[in-house]
């Protein structure tokens, strides 16, 4: 009888769940959850947070280079830009529960991922326009449909995010631009950008469909609207005409027009490097997060020394 | 670790747009004390101008209705259409009202 009476409401909160994801409204903080969509949420979420600030670090590796004033003020924006996208993912992750020092300390351990795109180098200028057209692009692809992602939070921070991302993929796009009717040399600076970024950024959209066991639970619970292989498709499509448009190439021999079903076909990605980047072994791995940590570290004594200030002057805390 | 690895208190952030508009809940952020958590704010909720006016509260301050008993906690709301103006019924060509 105990367990019966116990059972009882949670039963009607979990149809109470149901019934809002049914009805495409949001799931809020303080709702009743099933601890696996909390569980998968922090992941994502994490995830995602982790990526937004380790991706600070290819590009902030061309600021003190930028070619001039206008570059270098756009590029310090989209990297300041990055850091509070970071701070908004970490936030909704903290309303499901998680502590964002939590959440860090995983991620400075290796315990959690981040896109494995950012394990690839910026080895020239036209790296930050091909991040801010190509991965910023992909991104936004991915993104634009967790704006509808059915906890609330996540799908709030999105929509600040996306607003934000548009002006990081035009920046992208408009120096290659520059770069493509520039001079020779500039020209094929662009399109061996272009080379490198490509195929990672295909990558960013997650393994095939086949092959990415999580996504039916996710799209069930709302919280992805489209599989890993309809947004790459997507961004495919996206992309042909806009490289047309620069006058680059993509490096795809076979990337053509499909009439019957209306998208582009392209070639094979190369999963197993894929998989090899996530498993530690791209360029940059150990160098992104030993940045990482030692920004960390580093920036230990300024929160030792507000922590201390904010305890000698207690009234900050309640004015 | 060192004890600057625990979280600073969560700080709740209102943005007024523009005057003559409330201010609105945009998000949360954690901050040492009052004064860096609005310029914390400021650094991450108006970045593009999105603000005239800042408020910050602790996290800790906000007292909410549970989820729980929302249904009882708003019905008496929900059975009185007489509290609004669509109820009633007016004699044709009546203005004003």
């Amino acid at each position: 009888m105990g367990t019966a009476v116990s059972a009882e409401p949670e039963r009607a909160r979990a149809e109470d769940f149901e019934r809002t994801i049914a009805a495409d409204e949001r799931i809020e903080p303080r709702d009743w959850m099933p601890d696996a969509y909390r569980a998968t949420l922090i992941r994502q979420i994490a995830q995602h947070a982790h990526s937004e600030i380790i991706g600070m670090q290819p590009e902030a590796n061309w600021i003190t280079r930028a070619p001039s004033l206008r570059r270098k003020a756009i590029l310090i924006a989209k990297v300041q830009d990055e850091a509070g996208h970071g701070l908004y993912l970490y936030g909704a992750a903290e309303t499901l529960g998680a502590s964002r020092a939590e959440l860090l300390g995983k991620l400075h351990t290796g315990r959690h991922k981040y896109s494995s795109i950012f394990n690839y180098p910026t080895l020239t200028w036209a790296d930050v326009g091909a991040i801010g057209w190509l991965v910023d692009g992909a991104a936004i692809t991915n993104q634009v449909p967790l704006c509808r992602c059915s906890y609330g939070p996540y799908a709030r921070a999105m929509v600040r995010i996306c607003k934000e991302e548009s002006f990081h993929q035009r920046q992208g796009y408009e120096l290659l631009h520059a770069l493509a009717r520039g001079t020779g040399a500039q020209r094929a600076m662009a399109q061996d950008a272009v080379d490198r970024w490509w195929w990672p950024s295909l990558m960013m959209f997650g393994p095939p469909d086949d092959a990415s066991p999580r996504t039916a639970q996710s799209m069930a619970w709302k919280i992805k609207r489209h599989t890993n292989d309809e947004l790459r498709q997507r961004f495919v499509d996206i992309c042909v005409p806009q490289a047309e448009a620069l006058g680059l190439t993509l490096p795809d021999r076979d990337l053509r027009w499909n009439e019957e079903r209306g998208h582009w076909d392209f070639g094979a990605v190369d999963w197993d490097e894929f998989r090899a980047v996530l498993a530690g072994e791209g360029p940059c791995n150990e160098q992104r997060l030993d940045q990482r940590r030692r920004a960390h570290e580093e920036g230990a004594w300024v929160r030792e020394a507000a922590a201390a200030y904010a305890a000698k002057h207690p009234a900050g805390a309640a004015r | 670790m060192s004890g600057g690895d625990a979280d600073w208190p969560l700080w709740e952030v209102f943005v007024r747009p523009r005057r003559g508009l409330a201010h609105t809940h945009a998000g949360s952020l954690h901050a040492p004390d009052a004064e860096l958590a609005l310029r914390n704010a400021r650094d991450l909720f108006t970045r593009r101008g999105e603000g005239v006016s800042l408020w910050v509260v602790p996290a800790a301050a906000v007292t909410a209705s549970s989820p729980d008993e929302r249904d009882p906690f708003f019905r008496p709301a929900a059975d009185k259409p007489y509290r609004h103006p669509t109820f009633y019924e007016v004699p044709e060509g009546v203005r004003h009202l």
